[in-house]
């Protein structure tokens, strides 16, 4: 018999989860000297009353939906990829590379190439990790740390001294060139009356992004290789047994995995900056594990959790603007998410699942 | 290239390969003790805002040390619950301190200082001292020998010298202790250790704590002895690379001296030449910047020796029934 109800494992553990984390942030707000209620109310307003702050707020979603899928995935083969930091630089390197050397006729013919290329160098960056796990059992989450240390090298490399425009000092390739420019949701939703998404930098990509987590649904609980996947995360003696070859699902789950991850590249680095910097990716890499363990690793969730933390993105970084709280909350409140959703969420199931037996108990 | 430079390079690589050698050894109390800790970033990063901090405003710098160590502690306290008494992912739980730390310390830094996230500066005669040994004056001139003792062996801060002889003192305790079998026995074969009448969680509480108390002696040292106080970040990546160190040296204090001068020996290289020519061939500075951690992908991986974790690692221990 199960312990718990399935609706209280999938929302009421990770909802009581989100609030531990949002009361001791509102803590820490409080120790600090500030209010935390004044404080959300100007995260509310900043991210959420204007279709400026929502552009910025979607913006930021967008990333986070790539690398919380990333980061899903591979926790569906019960691997932990913390590489998605180093595949999304990777991924911004291919952006970057056919953006200024394939002489684009239109955006959308672009937008298809970059998407393949980001997500073919994210996935060649998880390649090498995934096959020292597959073949030499190293373990997964140590190769993908050093990974993201060694893509930051090459990418500083490669940017100082080989994309770096000549007399230019910042460590960045040149402007991409207007052909390859997305449009923005300002462009796609104004009206010849009316600027919706005012300098917002929310693009086209958030459907790409949308897109693709209706496909990583039916890759995983729709298709074979889903099947293989969620087998061998579940037991991996058991798949073996059935015939599902743990080197493929390895290697295959974490090429997957990196691509999804490369692919948040087409956001920052096509859509946003429109030429690729050394700090494109922003940390985002790692959110992406906070937003798939609050998302318990289904599209569904990845997406309200992606959305949250845009929320906590845009809004934190106003935060900075309007008072005295420094942006690093932020990096605070998702360490709380990664800390309650991940490592202690045993801490909230077990009083739960004694409640309701105890509760079942009193109805028997 | 002459000795007075080498001699400049080595002792940087001594400076720099301390913090490393207390990441690292605290790192292979608690690996051997079957709890993986990726959190020894987040350990340093606040020990050394707390002992900045605290250095700063009592103005003397042994509390801060411990001032230091007890962040540390706190965090390492949060990873034992998280990993040894509610059974979580001990990974995901070193990820999650690592922010916290890097989040939390900006956050505090901040509204306590006001100086965008850093301490101010301790003055010179608040840090650590430079501990100069007997004869480092008189001998200095003795050719070779003398300036490798007086300048690389003397004139290091006390914490240095801590760290140093934690490697034989490491080593003693894992190995000649009983103490220490029974650590190293809890990270292969914890049930073992179970049947014995040994308690399982008594001993991983004990690793973590000294990881703790390690870590925080390196962060200490970097913000009070080889910085004067804390800045943003100002870990930047050494707890990885204490863990690449300890994978390099595959889980054994001798071995761990030995990564940790190399790979400080390499960021003092890079600090020091920004491109390296080596007759033609140009090393760019990435290169030495990412060289620890390629040698530890390819140790990893197993071509040149393999790098075996302790077994019963990462995994949570449950009580048979």
């Amino acid at each position: 018999m199960d312990k718990m109800p399935a609706w209280a494992d999938a929302v009421l553990v990770p909802l009581i989860s989100i609030l531990l984390a949002a009361a001791i942030s509102a803590l820490v707000i409080l120790a600090i000297g500030e209010n935390p209620v004044e404080a959300f109310r100007i995260m509310v307003k900043e991210a959420l009353s204007t279709s400026r702050g929502i552009g910025y707020t979607l913006y930021y979603a967008t990333n986070f939906i790539f690398t919380g899928l990333a980061v899903a995935v591979a926790f569906h083969a019960r691997m932990f990829n913390i590489g998605g930091e180093g595949q999304a630089m990777m991924g911004g390197l291919g952006v970057a590379l056919v953006c200024l050397y394939v002489p684009w006729p239109h955006w959308t013919l672009a937008l298809f190439g970059a998407a393949a290329i980001s997500a073919l160098f994210g996935a060649a960056w998880a390649y090498i990790p995934a096959y020292l796990q597959a073949k030499r059992g190293s373990h997964i989450v140590i190769t993908t740390i050093m990974f993201n240390f060694i893509a930051f090298s090459l990418l500083n490399y490669i940017l100082v001294n080989v994309l770096r425009p000549q007399g230019s000092m910042d460590p960045a390739t040149a402007k991409f060139p207007e052909a390859t420019f997305l449009p923005t949701f300002q462009s796609m939703f104004s009206t010849a009356d009316t600027v919706m998404f005012r300098n917002a930098p929310a693009n086209v990509t958030f459907f790409v992004a949308l897109a693709a987590c209706v496909a990583v649904y039916f890759l995983i609980w729709r298709t074979r290789l889903g099947y293989e996947i969620r087998a061998f995360g579940h037991s991996e003696t058991g798949a073996k047994y059935a015939g599902i070859s743990p080197v493929k699902i390895t290697i295959v789950s974490m090429l997957i995995s990196g691509g999804l991850a490369g692919m948040m590249a087409l956001n920052t680095t096509m859509g946003e900056a429109e030429r690729l910097v050394l700090n494109a990716t922003e940390g985002a890499g790692f959110i992406g594990i906070a937003v798939a363990l609050m998302g318990r690793s289904h599209p569904v969730g990845i997406l309200l959790a992606a959305l949250l933390f845009g929320f906590m993105y845009q809004g934190g970084s106003e935060l900075a603007f309007w008072t005295n709280i420094p942006q690093q909350l932020i990096i605070v409140i998702q360490a709380l998410v990664i800390l309650f959703t991940g490592a202690l969420d045993n801490m909230v199931r077990m009083p739960l699942e004694k409640l309701f037996l105890s509760i079942r108990k009193g109805d028997a | 290239m002459d000795i007075d430079t080498i001699v400049q390079v080595l002792d940087s690589s001594i400076r720099l390969s301390t913090p490393l050698l207390l990441a690292c050894l605290a790192g292979l109390f608690s690996e051997r003790a079957g709890i993986f800790d990726i959190g020894l970033e987040g350990k340093m990063l606040i020990s050394a805002f707390f002992s900045a901090a605290i250095t700063f405003t009592t103005g003397n710098v042994w509390i801060g040390l411990l001032a230091g160590i007890a962040a540390s502690l706190a965090l390492s306290l949060i990873h034992g619950l998280a990993s040894i008494t509610f059974r979580g992912n001990q990974l995901i739980s070193g990820v999650a301190l690592n922010f916290l730390a890097s989040g939390l310390t900006v956050l505090i830094a901040q509204s306590w200082f006001k100086q965008g996230g850093r301490t101010p500066t301790i003055p010179e005669e608040q840090r650590f001292q430079e501990i100069t040994l007997p004869f480092a004056d008189a001998l200095r001139d003795v050719p070779l020998l003398g300036p490798i003792y007086s300048d690389l062996i003397s004139g290091n801060s006390a914490l240095a010298y801590i760290a140093f002889l934690m490697v034989p003192i490491t080593w003693f305790v894992l190995f000649r202790t009983r103490f220490g079998l029974r650590l190293r026995a809890v990270g292969e074969a914890p049930d073992a250790v179970d049947t014995a009448g040994v308690s399982v969680i008594g001993l991983r509480y004990a690793a973590v704590m000294i990881c703790g108390v390690l870590c925080g002696i390196a962060g200490a040292y970097l913000a009070t002895s080889l910085q004067a106080g804390f800045v943003k970040e100002m870990t930047a990546g050494r707890g990885y690379i204490a863990l690449a160190a300890l994978i390099f040296a595959k889980w054994r204090p001798w071995y761990a001296l030995m990564a940790c001068l190399l790979f400080g020996f390499l960021q003092a290289v890079a600090l020091r030449f920004q491109n390296i020519d080596l007759g033609g061939v140009v090393i760019p500075v990435q290169m030495m910047e990412a060289l620890p951690y390629i040698l530890t992908v390819v140790i990893l991986a197993g071509f040149v020796g393999k790098a075996i974790p302790p077994r019963a690692g990462g995994e949570p221990y449950v009580k048979e029934r």
